[in-house]
């Protein structure tokens, strides 16, 4: 059983007690092409779920990453300043963006197992 | 996640190489009505890096190829353009633009003098009405045909020449901004030596039928990998090089985008093109605003439309281009500012979601061209 969820935006969550651990599938990488640049939250900054959390830019564009659930910024990858090609080669591990203190448990309900993400993907394709 | 580039129209247009990129695996984006190449399985860092070491096979083929001939060809152009077309050499090439009565830029276009045929390339957004301007300023003895039977491929790096010699030797002694007609994969081409890269290279018009064998030959050759158009614009970036409806349009005149060098010294005597009483007047008296490189501290690229800062925080000017330069390995730059901003050295500020970042004027381009030397 994966302990690993997504959200509709492409984000993916890993949670560990009270905590997860955020990035951008695999699928959102590939669309991405090639980063070059992510936008980090700062620690101890808050967000609710929904909210503008990140910024990710390829060579052709800046996108968004908001927090798929609410709660308070403890970590973030500062590897990303140095490699940010990193999201691209490992998005669902090294790639990883910033951990969270959840504000509520109950919000990892709204988002998708890896199976049900993988159709919603096949869906868009 | 979100991008925050809006979707494009529906591609109504195909180019014929269309079933090529396909196969190749490319990305396929709507563009000014085609569907075209925005980069292949080697993303557009990979190509990028790729042309300016070796060589690299773009399909421009969504470009306007337009001929004008007759009596009087290059004299009648001459009232469109500011650039000096009468004193255009045989078989020389010459970048210059179509202006407007305000002095603005309608489109920017390279002309050849092919052969008693005065040949244009022209962006593929303007191409339609490109053809009506010069339909409806053209009477009597000169005539207008649009190419759309034309394909027109880029062969573009440092080892461009080597490549494209093999099938068509004349290349290899081609002398920069000329033409010449060349037998390649068997077809008849045209082909300049000139690019859109800032690296030594060759655009190639054959008539769409030879397209794929043309295509297939060059791509064949060790040093070619095929790019998209991604890689052309960071590869435009890097060089300085302007992209019609965001470095210039109808409101920037060929003055402030720093294009003074296509404006040849009889035209600026002369005069007698759309928009002179501006352009002569910012020829003596000096821009308002100039379009200038801009370096980024750091690492995060400044996008188009983003607000320049004067040191003291004030509002001086816009970003036109901006992104990330794969070569330099940072961000690059470029936009208009007000005049007392934009000597290089000047400091100023980009303020990029809610943040200034610091950044200073410098000298275009940000990857230095590397053209054939003749």
């Amino acid at each position: 059983m994966s302990n690993l969820k997504f959200s509709k935006d492409h984000e993916w969550l890993r949670v560990e007690g009270d905590s997860a651990t955020i990035g951008i599938s695999d699928y959102a990488q590939e669309q991405l092409g090639d980063v070059v640049y992510v936008e980090l939250p700062e620690i101890g900054q808050k967000f609710s779920a929904g909210a503008q959390a990140a910024v990710v830019e390829s060579v052709k564009a800046a996108s968004e990453i908001y927090a798929p659930v609410g709660g308070e910024v403890t970590e973030v990858n500062n590897a990303l300043d140095d490699d940010p090609a990193l999201v691209n080669s490992d998005a669902i591990g090294q790639g990883w963006f910033f951990k969270l203190k959840l504000d509520n448990a109950a919000e990892l309900e709204a988002l998708m197992d890896e199976s049900s993400y993988q159709e919603f993907i096949a869906g868009l394709e | 996640m979100s991008g925050t580039n809006g979707p494009q129209s529906e591609p109504v247009n195909t180019t014929a190489l269309h079933d090529k990129h396909v196969a190749l695996g490319a990305k396929m984006v709507p563009f000014t009505g085609y569907s075209m190449p925005l980069n292949y399985p080697a993303g557009i860092l990979a190509e990028h890096l790729h042309t300016r070491e070796s060589a690299s096979l773009f399909d421009v083929s969504h470009m306007g190829q337009i001929s004008i001939w007759g009596e009087g060809a290059a004299h009648a152009l001459e009232r469109l353009v500011p650039g000096d077309i009468i004193g255009l050499a045989p078989s020389a090439l010459r970048y210059t633009q179509f202006t407007n009565d305000q002095g603005g830029i309608r489109d920017d276009l390279m002309v050849t003098n092919a052969d008693g045929r005065l040949m244009l390339v022209v962006n593929a957004a303007c191409k339609d009405a490109d053809l009506e301007l010069l339909v409806a300023g053209f009477k009597g003895s000169v005539d207008v045909a649009l190419h759309d039977d034309k394909a027109l491929i880029a062969l573009q790096g440092p080892q461009a020449v080597a490549a494209l010699a093999r099938h068509a030797p004349k290349a290899e002694n081609l002398e920069f901004m000329h033409a010449a007609a060349m037998k390649i994969a068997g077809a008849d081409a045209v082909v300049t030596r000139s690019g859109y890269t800032g690296e030594d290279g060759f655009e190639i018009s054959v008539y769409a039928e030879a397209a794929n064998d043309v295509w297939d030959i060059l791509l064949a050759e060790p040093e070619v990998s095929p790019a998209g158009l991604g890689a052309r614009d960071s590869l435009r970036l890097e060089a300085g090089l302007c992209l019609y409806g965001h470095d210039i349009d109808e409101a920037t005149s060929p003055v402030e985008a720093g294009l003074l060098w296509s404006i040849g010294k009889r035209r600026r005597e002369e005069g007698g093109f759309p928009g002179e009483q501006r352009i002569l007047d910012e020829i003596a008296n000096g821009p308002k605003r100039r379009r200038v490189g801009i370096l980024p501290e750091g690492r995060a690229p400044a996008r188009e439309n983003t607000e320049i800062l004067s040191a003291a925080g004030e509002s001086v000017g816009i970003v036109t281009s901006g992104g990330f330069g794969p070569s330099t390995g940072g961000p690059v730059t470029m936009g208009y500012v007000d005049i007392a901003h934009a000597k290089t050295g000047t400091s100023l500020g980009l303020l990029v979601r809610g943040k200034t970042i610091p950044a200073s004027v410098v000298k275009l381009p940000f990857a230095a061209h590397r053209y054939h030397k003749n």
